[in-house]
């Protein structure tokens, strides 16, 4: 099998994590979903980098980020599916 | 429970027996076992770092601990000072110990509490002696120490006899997808079979405190892990936070690395105690588990060296670090395995990784050849082989304090 380009921990996870450098905007990617083996496939609408994370649907501003199966913090902006999801759109809920 | 896995292998493998491992340790008089044989100079004080670091200099295979604590504190505060540096003087990885101190009462009281393990120790005082006599005494005591040390001899040992701290720096998403979760791996394999752990970062379990709630091995369990948590919520973030603590929970690197919020990191944190381990115990900074082997949560600092000394002091010998964006800590009696999954790091960092899982990633491997390697490399390192943290000279010794002092 080739390598994937994201990783997803848990089947219903709003956010993949991209584990390869040089991801670029309009690149098709394919993922490995970690909890039921399957594979997916996205078009990633931005460049992201090795560690950061694509939203894997379209997210609604004030909607729960899905990662491991856990509420992981808020989007405080819409983000499309296929773009870079971090801080500049997502924030904890908690401190 | 954290993420499951089909993919990873988590599960699909027997996992590999165990019973008949054995590394070699130096058994110490009251029983615990030590994978280093370190002669330490420790200062009971900031006062005292200059004659210790005279005395290392002088007698060759010693160590100074230098630090900048020690005077004018009280109440708990004293207590975790005291019972740091009478724990680190304990640890089996230490094989005896000179203890400097400026006045002989506090001096004392460390030397009389290493003094408990039955290994060699003495304590000299720089009060009406000076720096130079002071060095000279202690350096004759430590010469031989040393020389007696060197005569000590390892003896075949079982996972039993094995105390493992685990604790991760400078993580990034890649330490939750792969490099935690290997050191969860190592700890559902060695946990039946005697070895004691410990875990801790009571900060960084915020957004998965509930789910660490429910690892106990008992209700009780659970709730003093609760209680800690909540309690370090009420007494340090809450009175001293200036804004959300986004710029340092999660830490600069860790966005650099891709992490967005405390929540994921936690999550990502609580990968390192596996799928199936249960803590039996939760414990305070530095205090030594008393409820026989397993698991055991420590309060703690999420700060990389605060979290290995204290570990180290409550007598844990040798500790699991996974690193995303390449962490560089050591500490100078528990070495430090480094192990991460984030390819950059492997090419940029190499010097700084024993171990490399990032083949995780490509699916190279699977989540139990990763956590079959980290036990390989682990009896290695307790076997005798340098750690990168060690051969690179990183010896951070950092004490908690809890308050100013008086």
């Amino acid at each position: 099998m080739a390598a994937p380009h994201f990783l997803v921990h848990n089947a219903q996870d709003t956010v993949g994590v991209v584990v390869v450098e040089g991801v670029k905007a309009g690149q098709m990617l394919t993922g490995w979903v970690m909890e039921t083996d399957a594979t997916i496939k996205l078009k990633a609408l931005d460049a992201i980098p090795l560690g950061h994370k694509l939203a894997l649907k379209a997210i609604k501003k004030g909607d729960t980020i899905l990662k491991y199966g856990h509420d992981i913090g808020k989007a405080v902006a819409a983000i499309g599916a296929g773009r870079h999801a971090h801080v500049h759109n997502v924030k904890t809920k908690r401190w | 429970m954290a993420s499951r896995r089909k993919g990873n292998g988590g599960g699909s493998r027997p996992a590999r027996d165990l019973k008949d491992l054995t590394f070699w340790g130096y058994k110490r008089k009251n029983g615990r076992v030590g994978v280093r044989n370190h002669v330490v100079i420790l200062p009971l004080d900031d006062l005292s770092n200059a004659a210790c670091e005279a005395v290392a200099n002088n007698i060759k295979g010693t160590m100074a601990l230098p630090h900048p604590y020690g005077r004018l504190q009280f109440g708990e505060d004293l207590e975790l000072h005291f019972r740091t540096l009478i724990g680190t003087g304990s640890n089996p990885n230490v094989a005896a110990v000179v203890v400097i101190g400026i006045e002989p009462g506090w001096t004392q009281k460390i030397v009389d509490g290493i003094a408990r393990t039955g290994k060699p120790v003495a304590g000299f005082w720089i009060e009406q002696n000076g720096d130079i006599s002071t060095i000279a005494s202690a350096s004759r005591k430590a010469k031989e120490f040393v020389q007696w040390a060197s005569e000590q001899r390892r003896v075949e040992c079982r996972l039993k006899d094995m105390w493992v701290s685990v604790k991760c720096g400078e993580s990034d998403t890649t330490s939750g997808l792969a490099s935690n979760p290997t050191v969860g791996n190592f700890i559902d394999k060695v946990d039946p079979f005697g070895v004691t752990s410990c875990f801790g970062e009571t900060s960084e379990i915020t957004g998965a405190e509930m789910v660490c709630a429910t690892r106990g091995k008992t209700p009780a369990a659970g709730k003093k892990f609760l209680k800690t948590w909540k309690a370090y919520m009420d007494e340090v973030i809450e009175p001293y936070k200036t804004s959300d603590l986004s710029d340092s929970q999660p830490t600069k690197g860790n966005i650099e690395g891709g992490l967005t919020t405390i929540e994921e990191k936690a999550f990502g944190n609580l990968e390192k105690i596996g799928q199936k381990t249960r803590y039996v115990d939760v414990l305070g900074p530095a205090e030594a588990p008393s409820k026989g082997s397993g698991l055991y949560f420590m309060d703690t600092s999420s700060a990389a060296a605060e979290c290995v000394t204290l570990q180290a002091a409550a007598g844990f010998a040798v500790h699991l670090f996974p690193t995303g964006q390449g962490n560089v800590i050591g500490n100078p009696i528990e070495p430090v395995i480094k192990l991460t999954a984030n390819p950059r790091t492997v090419r940029t960092m190499g010097e700084h990784i024993d171990l490399d899982v990032s083949g995780l990633l490509r699916r190279e491997m699977t989540l139990d050849e990763a956590g079959d390697a980290l036990i390989d490399m682990t009896i290695r390192v307790c076997n005798g082989r340098l750690t990168a943290a060690e051969a690179l000279g990183h010896r951070e010794f950092v004490l908690t304090k809890l308050y100013r002092s008086a």
